[in-house]
């Protein structure tokens, strides 16, 4: 064991959680909004909107996150008309192109998630609403909505450690996140067990946070 | 189109030989996960607190830290504990560990947390009258165990199963960064080459689409087969 490195590096990693936090929390927050509109349109009576809404959650949940991640970055960046347009800003910036990637590909999550909370609620609460002569938008922002949340909260808990996890990918884009120094470090000093020890715990910690504090809102939201 | 040609003029052999590869570690690593799952949920339903601790220090590990870490700390440090493990055995050579077993290994490991999980819920969720009746029949630990618990147990745990083999199979694409040729790799290759990487990162995409298609219907049927009689 050679703590000394364990000791040195970890300054190191620790700055590069930043950046993996960034990424997460941009891409649970675009991911989320995501998700909200494409269950709604699951939820969608028109055939077409309902099978693309279906088709979009099939085709990035069929998919490795790292395929998705490599069609946005090497792909999208190769199409000559793309480097033209005002999107080429965006898509030379491996960070941006994490960011979407990871946004469209926990949105789709998240609309399976979202979908399956608004098929759970009881027909009696919105027939209730109903009876009060409550209009069918309030129904829906201020009864389905808010139970909604409640019921997925412990499944998006999930989503969002598999996400931190899932951020551990924009290494291969060349971002320096949390795993990509680590490698690094891992690369240049042939000490394997030491990062992986310190890395780990980073990560270990931040799901650890993660977990209680989807646990403390699920009781303060338990009915 | 010409570019998915087979042989020498296209990509199209290659690629189907990396989709092979692809299903050969995915298979190789939900055995070993398996395995591992075979040791695990013994000691998570143990009543010993300290084999308890063992196994629930393995499942939060493996589930809490990223795959790419887990994968980089045995493509950096596989040879090295193989070496060490050798040396104790006076052998003393540079050993290199092929990239599949590598591959199948990490992906395994990972695999193995998630079944562990999936075997704890479904043998708790199994009736106690189920293993009451067993004793009052008289059953061996064994005859309880194949020919009452286990059944059921496979019955419970396939949805979940058929989702950790999504998992798996979709976690390969990880192991790349080894050097092993599967689906992502050669698309790598090919796209590096050609330079047309859009082309090459959309077949990836869709030959991951047609395998995970592909089994869910696979499974679905296993899924009926164990549920007769429900």
């Amino acid at each position: 064991m050679d703590i000394e490195l364990m000791a040195n590096s970890f300054p190191k990693l620790l700055s590069a959680t930043l950046i993996t936090l960034k990424l997460l929390s941009v891409s649970l927050i675009v991911g989320l909004f995501i998700g909200l509109i494409f269950a709604i349109l699951r939820l969608n009576k028109n055939i077409f909107i309902n099978k693309f809404a279906y088709g979009y959650s099939y085709l990035f949940r069929g998919t490795p996150l790292l395929v998705q991640i490599f069609i946005i970055y090497y792909g999208l960046g190769n199409i000559e008309y793309l480097r033209t347009t005002f999107l080429w800003v965006i898509l030379k910036e491996p960070y941006w192109c994490a960011i979407i990637a990871f946004s469209l590909n926990t949105g789709a999550y998240t609309s399976e998630i979202l979908r399956s909370a608004f098929q759970t609620i009881k027909l009696g609460v919105i027939e209730a609403g109903k009876s009060l002569g409550v209009p069918s938008k309030i129904i829906f922002y201020k009864i389905q909505i808010p139970i909604a949340i409640r019921q997925s909260l412990p499944a998006y808990g999930n989503e969002i450690i598999l996400m931190l996890k899932g951020t551990s990918l924009a290494s291969t884009v060349t971002l320096m996140d949390l795993t990509g120094v680590a490698k690094y470090i891992i690369s240049t000093t042939f000490k394997p067990i030491e990062v992986f020890i310190v890395a780990g715990g980073i990560y270990l910690f931040m799901t650890f946070v993660v977990h209680n504090v989807i646990k403390f809102l699920e009781k303060k939201y338990s009915y | 189109m010409e570019l998915l040609a087979f042989g020498d003029t296209g990509w199209g052999d290659e690629l189907f030989y990396a989709t092979l590869m692809t299903i050969a570690v995915a298979i190789t690593a939900m055995l070993i996960g398996f395995f591992f799952a075979l040791i695990f949920t013994p000691l998570k339903l143990s009543k010993n607190r300290f084999l308890n601790l063992i196994a629930n220090t393995y499942t939060t590990i493996i589930r809490g830290v990223p795959e790419l870490l887990v994968i980089y700390l045995f493509f950096f440090g596989g040879s090295a504990a193989v070496m060490f493990v050798a040396s104790i055995f006076g052998y003393g050579e540079y050993i290199e560990i092929n990239a599949f077993i590598t591959g199948a290994f990490s992906i395994g490991i990972i695999s193995g947390a998630y079944s562990t999980e999936v075997f704890r819920g479904a043998i708790q969720s199994i009736d106690k009258g189920q293993f009451e009746a067993a004793n009052v029949l008289g059953l061996s630990k064994f005859g309880k165990f194949f020919k009452i618990i286990l059944p059921q147990t496979l019955r419970l745990a396939l949805p979940n199963l058929s989702n950790v083999w999504q998992i798996t199979l979709k976690d390969t694409s990880l192991i790349m960064v080894t050097g092993l040729v599967e689906i992502m790799r050669q698309s790598y290759v090919a796209a590096g080459s050609t330079r047309d990487p859009l082309f090459f990162y959309s077949c990836a995409a869709v030959l991951y689409l047609f395998l995970t298609f592909l089994s869910m219907k696979l499974i679905n049927r296993l899924e009926l087969k164990y549920s007769r009689g429900y």
